[in-house]
């Protein structure tokens, strides 16, 4: 009998150490995560989206105000953005992982006070797959299993991009960020989506992700066609300047609902549907005159 | 110092220091819990935890910071005679921004930088950036004879590395959010060490503040007859100007950039008693821990279970105590 409660305590510290992982994490602090989280607060949208995309949503118990997908979660509770998490919502909802973006503020409070914290800062698209990985490690879902909901998502942008008709891949795009105006390049985020969906963009990587442009170099660049959130496109026609390019004059503006566009900027799992969102956009278009 | 004005100093100082004690209590009723984490405090570990390691330490930081930027406004004012100037003056808020900015940028860029950076960490990067500025201002300045020299000489390193900072946030429009909570203030990031600093900052400060505040006294008929009674000047203000990059830098490296406390808080004192320098360093301070104290808590309080940035507060708190003052002492007593 003893021999057999003996057998079962090491089999349960062998069961308990298997799952003990090391990350190191953006920031490359190495995070020790002695066993799999069942209460996690994320304080990042794309990471919450990451955390339900490896069906681990349930295990959620506390979010950032911006998160909103999927809808099941309009119920937990909110603790903050990223700048101003509030420290004692989440001290007081007990979690076993918080998740933050390297760049929110109070990651070193949030240790202090003794919780695990993983920072991460999904910026690319193999960011996308790379935090997809590090977030299954650490809720103690196979590689396997993590590999196959992002090849899901890979072979969606593909099929998105092949739903675009030959002749209107090729044009040169300007996705505007925000009005001051930033705009995406080809090393964002959103640029890489661009290039996948057979797009070209007239801001070159160079200029790095997210250039902050003088608004005669838009309008000198005469992109075929504008990516714009609503709320910047009520303002584009009174820019100077911009009514005469090409792309405003013959309307070829995709100009995306507020929800669409936290889609689109949002460098998680619904890259897919951002890239089905810029398609459709594309495809429904009036024709290009000559 | 009539004793009549003694009575009156003590008087304050005593109704301030219990009105930061009674804050500090309050402190640690109030936040996103409310008060089921102070009921259960002695049971539930989670609920002890907020109390003693989240609450009272904000307190008290909260209190510390104010009591830093307070002392540091009334020696700026003494130091330039000049009831406009705060402890942002010699260009240490700029100074702090630049470092906050340049080390939000490099974050992640190289992993070398990253880690270094992790391991500094913001307020070391913020404060570092404050007493730099400051230096950088007594350069330009060439010493700290002059103060129309200083003075001009902190306003345009305050609006060079404003830009600086300003350049830097538009190089990498990622860290704009973050520059945003700095700019703001805000007093919920403090804990017991962060804490511990700024206090044993302020009894430093305090102490030679308090020691050299005859110098301040003299000051206020003017410089030349400050020289003539035989006080070391220079070296007094070589000091001075220390306690208040020193004290300025502790608190916004912190609390980040909080509004308008140094300026207030010792028009406040002047309003309430006549009294030297002594008795200003002293109760200005002593006001800048109950105001922004006062700030805090209700910055915690007012959209419970959210949080207001402390910063927007105390200006709007501030701000208006100081206007009511000025409309209702236009003759005796007000504002001067």
């Amino acid at each position: 009998m003893r021999k057999h409660c003996w057998m079962a305590l090491m089999l349960c510290s062998w069961v308990v150490a298997a799952h003990a992982v090391v990350l190191r994490d953006d920031r490359q602090v190495e995070v020790n995560i002695a066993q799999p989280p069942q209460r996690i607060v994320s304080l990042l949208p794309s990471l919450t989206e990451t955390v339900c995309a490896l069906g681990q949503c349930q295990k959620l118990v506390g979010l950032d105000r911006y998160s909103n997908w999927p809808e099941s979660l309009a119920k937990l509770p909110r603790v903050g953005g990223g700048i101003d998490p509030n420290i004692e919502s989440v001290v007081a909802l007990k979690p076993d992982l918080v998740l933050m973006a390297t760049s929110a503020r109070g990651a070193e409070r949030l240790q202090a006070l003794g919780l695990t914290v993983l920072a991460l800062e999904p910026r690319t698209h193999a960011d996308v797959q790379r935090v997809m990985r590090l977030v299954a490690q650490a809720l103690d879902v196979s590689v396997q299993d993590s590999d196959r909901v992002w090849r899901h998502i890979d072979a969606a942008v593909n099929a998105a991009a092949q739903s675009i008709p030959a002749q209107a891949k090729g044009q040169r795009v300007y996705f505007e960020v925000s009005r001051t105006p930033y705009g995406a390049s080809e090393a964002s985020f959103i640029g890489e989506t661009l290039q996948r969906l057979g797009m070209r963009n007239i801001l070159s990587a160079s200029m790095g992700p997210f250039p902050k442009l003088n608004p005669e170099f838009v309008v000198r660049a005469q992109p075929d066609l504008i990516m714009v959130g609503d709320s910047n496109f009520a303002d584009m026609q009174a820019r100077p300047g911009w009514p005469h390019m090409r792309a405003m004059r013959e309307q070829r503006v995709c100009h995306f609902k507020p929800q669409d566009s936290d889609v689109l900027v949002r460098a998680g799992p619904r890259m897919a549907e951002a890239a089905r969102l810029m398609a459709q956009c594309i495809a429904n278009l009036p024709k290009e005159r000559p | 110092m009539t004793c009549v004005s003694c009575h009156r100093v003590w008087r304050l100082a005593l109704a301030l220091l219990l009105l930061c004690v009674l804050g500090v209590a309050l402190g640690t009723l109030v936040g996103s819990t409310g008060l089921e984490s102070w009921m259960r405090a002695w049971q539930d570990d989670v609920a002890q935890q907020i109390v003693w390691d989240i609450r009272l330490p904000r307190s008290l930081g909260a209190c510390a910071a104010g009591a830093l930027l307070g002392l540091a406004g009334a020696v700026a004012q003494g130091l330039f005679r000049n009831p406009l100037a705060d402890p942002y003056l010699l260009g240490s808020a700029s100074g702090a921004s630049l470092g906050v900015a340049v080390a939000l940028a490099l974050f992640g860029v190289n992993p070398f930088a990253t880690e270094w950076l992790v391991r500094m960490g913001l307020t070391s990067a913020a404060f570092v950036g404050a007493v730099l500025a400051v230096m950088l201002t007594l350069l330009l300045a060439r010493g700290v004879q002059h103060t129309l020299r200083l003075l001009l000489a902190g306003v345009i390193v305050g609006v060079v590395l404003g830009a600086l900072a300003s350049l830097v946030t538009l190089m990498r429009p990622d860290v704009l959010l973050g520059m945003q909570g700095f700019l703001l203030g805000s007093t919920s990031f403090i804990g017991w060490s962060a804490c511990s600093v700024m206090w044993v900052v302020y009894v430093v400060a305090l102490l030679i503040a308090l020691g050299v505040s005859r110098v301040l006294d003299a000051l206020t008929l003017g410089e030349a007859t400050a020289h003539s009674l035989g006080l070391p000047l220079v070296a007094v203000r070589v000091v001075l100007i220390a306690v208040l990059a020193m004290s300025t830098g502790a608190a916004v490296a912190q609390t980040g950039l909080v509004a308008f406390v140094g300026l207030a808080a010792p028009h406040l004192v002047r309003s309430a008693v006549h009294t030297t320098y002594r008795g200003v360093v002293l109760l200005s301070s002593l006001m800048g821990g109950a105001l922004l104290l006062a700030a805090d808590l209700l910055a915690r309080g007012l959209l419970a279970p959210q949080e207001l940035p402390v910063g927007v507060l105390t200006a709007v708190l501030g701000g208006g105590y100081l206007l009511w003052l000025m409309y209702r002492g236009q003759g005796a007593g007000g504002v001067r």
